[in-house]
């Protein structure tokens, strides 16, 4: 189905690069469109908030510039270009290829985040010269590990899009189910606040759900704050794998009913 | 006897169209009960075509062209019959079928915009598994071959249409695939340009024995390039044959161009009943039936003063035009 080797990689990250690469003034703006956990800070802080839950205003700070720093490097947008695609018919090419298009938009991400990390290291440089305070370099080992659970938190993001991108086959505008998530994702994945802060009958069942996974979780990590590891991981592996093979067996059906509209 | 490399037997297609009536009365309706019915745009076809041929598909808009060409590359899958392209299901879309096919849409692009092609040849290299070396090697060759070995490096955004048609048929054509689907694969562009591509074809099948099945509105694609037609009305097959058989079929005229001697003469020829096609002073054409060829024109030269005179066969063009117009072939 999927037909992938190392070459297939690496030459479609390269192409997706030098292509992202020709529009880094857009990405250095979607880059600063994603400072929505720094206005959050301000808010926690001005107001006292962060006594509620016993994080020090240091950590809080930490906290949102991982959350910046997660949102960037796991922001995913596929179901709105395979849409276009697939509504326009430009997916026809592909489809005939051997390689899943997916790989295309999965490689076009990671091609964007790359391009996105110069931008948000100058971000990050911004908010320690006016937070000196919260200027901190987590160990190796822990920074590894959100490292890994960033783009696992990508993956998942990746793998619901597709599933959500799939839907073209069937509804032509599968992206309108996809702004039904982004509310649950934008207040339950930590992007607001962090989930600790959340009322206990929340947190009972919230991190059965894949969204403290997003972002909570790898920035719990990267800014040392207490969080469950193990625990943590095996969700988002767990999650993983409940969701490839929806996605597997959705785009399988997909495909079925495409009728190459528009071309 | 040589086997078909693509085999089809008893093909439909349908597709569910949902239909709006207009006002903002139809589109509560539509709001609320959505009315949906099938369409049979491809109806019970049968055709077999053997490796190297090359075969036109000839309809009007909407005959289902197109959408057989999608069911035989494995874009779109068939509502019924049994097909095969190359031994295989196209609509299974395995790996080593889709490496020996390759589907080429006038209207439609693969090329990266913002990038060379030469990016994009590369990557459909690796794609297709073919190695740097060889890859580099075909590129050369096929852009030698499509003259395009300048604009290999300029983004494809700024590339001329006839340029980025070269382009496409360049990334379609890398992984020297032995079935070519082309569907109106010269739209858009210049006489030269498409005079180009023709003679790239030929080559290309003259070469690799490709099979080549094409849809396209520029007959002259058609006449030049394809021995074989399937004349597709209304999703049906109306007709399956050589194309010079085809023409003879639905063309048993003739046209013969009179020069007259004298005014009078053209004025009289004019008035006499025949069937006449254009008139310029002196120079009227007529057409007539090919089996009174000579009858007609002994009773021309008795009546009137004949300073010069062509017979010729009716343009192709307009006998393709009247086929895509009438019913029946």
């Amino acid at each position: 189905m999927f037909n992938l080797n190392k070459n297939k990689l690496i030459t479609l990250l390269k192409v997706q690069y030098s292509n992202m690469l020709e529009y880094r003034v857009e990405i250095a703006l979607w880059a600063i469109s994603g400072i929505i956990p720094f206005f959050m800070l301000n808010i926690w802080t001005n107001n006292n908030l962060n006594e509620s839950i016993n994080l020090s205003n240091v950590m809080l700070s930490r906290y949102f510039l991982s959350a910046f720093f997660v949102r960037q490097f796991s922001v995913v947008w596929v179901v709105f270009t395979f849409e276009e695609d697939a509504l326009l018919g430009k997916i026809s090419p592909y489809l005939i290829q051997p390689l899943n298009p997916f790989f295309r938009y999965f490689a076009q991400h990671i091609a964007e985040q790359i391009t996105r990390f110069p931008f948000a290291i100058i971000i990050a440089l911004i908010f320690f010269l006016i937070n000196p305070e919260s200027i901190w370099i987590p160990n190796l080992s822990l920074f590894l590990l959100a490292c890994f659970s960033t783009f696992f938190s990508f993956l998942i993001q990746f793998l619901i899009q597709s599933i959500i991108a799939c839907f073209c086959f069937w509804t032509e505008k599968a992206s309108s189910i996809e702004r039904l998530l982004f509310i649950p994702t934008l207040f339950l994945s930590g992007l607001l606040a962090p989930v600790i802060s959340f009322p206990e009958y929340v947190k009972s069942w919230i991190y059965l759900t894949p969204f403290p996974y997003l972002i909570d979780f790898p920035a719990n990590i990267l800014s040392g704050n207490n969080t469950n590891i193990i625990s943590g991981f095996f969700m988002q592996i767990f999650w993983i794998s409940v969701l490839f093979p929806i996605f597997k067996r959705t785009w399988s059906l997909g495909t079925k009913k495409y009728t190459a509209m528009g071309s | 006897m040589e086997e078909n490399i693509i085999q089809v037997e008893n093909l439909s297609k349908s597709f569910d169209i949902s239909s709006k009536e207009p006002g903002l009365k139809g589109t509560l309706k539509h709001f609320f009960k959505r009315e949906t019915k099938s369409i049979e745009v491809i109806k019970n076809i049968n055709f077999g075509i053997k490796k190297g041929e090359i075969v036109g598909f000839l309809g009007a808009n909407g005959a289902g062209k197109t959408t057989i060409l999608k069911i035989l590359c494995g874009l779109i899958h068939p509502s019924q019959g049994r097909l095969s392209v190359a031994g295989n299901l196209p609509y299974k879309r395995r790996s080593n079928f889709l490496k020996n096919i390759t589907l080429i849409m006038g209207q439609k692009q693969q090329l990266i915009w913002d990038l060379p092609p030469i990016e994009s040849f590369y990557l459909n290299a690796a794609i297709y598994d073919i190695e740097k070396f060889e890859a580099k090697k075909r590129i050369k060759k096929l852009s030698d071959m499509l003259e395009i070995e300048k604009e290999l490096y300029i983004p494809v955004r700024k590339l001329s249409l006839g340029q980025r048609m070269k382009s496409e048929l360049l990334a379609a054509l890398i992984h020297k695939p032995n079935i070519l689907f082309l569907d109106e694969p010269t739209l858009g562009l210049d006489i030269n340009a498409q005079r180009n591509l023709r003679k790239f074809l030929q080559i290309y099948n003259k070469e690799t024995d490709a099979t080549i099945c094409l849809t396209s509105h520029y007959m002259k694609d058609i006449t030049s390039l394809c021995k074989r037609v399937l004349c597709i009305h209304e999703g049906c097959l109306t007709y399956d044959g050589r194309l010079e058989k085809l023409l003879k079929k639905i063309s048993p005229v003739k046209d013969i161009l009179i020069i007259c001697k004298t005014d009078k003469d053209a004025k009289e020829l004019s008035n006499s009943g025949f069937n006449i096609k254009n008139q310029n002073q002196k120079e009227i054409t007529i057409t007539i039936k090919k089996d009174s060829i000579k009858s007609t024109l002994n009773n021309i030269f008795n009546k009137f003063e004949i300073e010069d005179l062509y017979i010729n066969e009716p343009p192709v063009d307009e006998i393709i035009g009247d086929i895509l117009v009438k019913e029946k072939v």
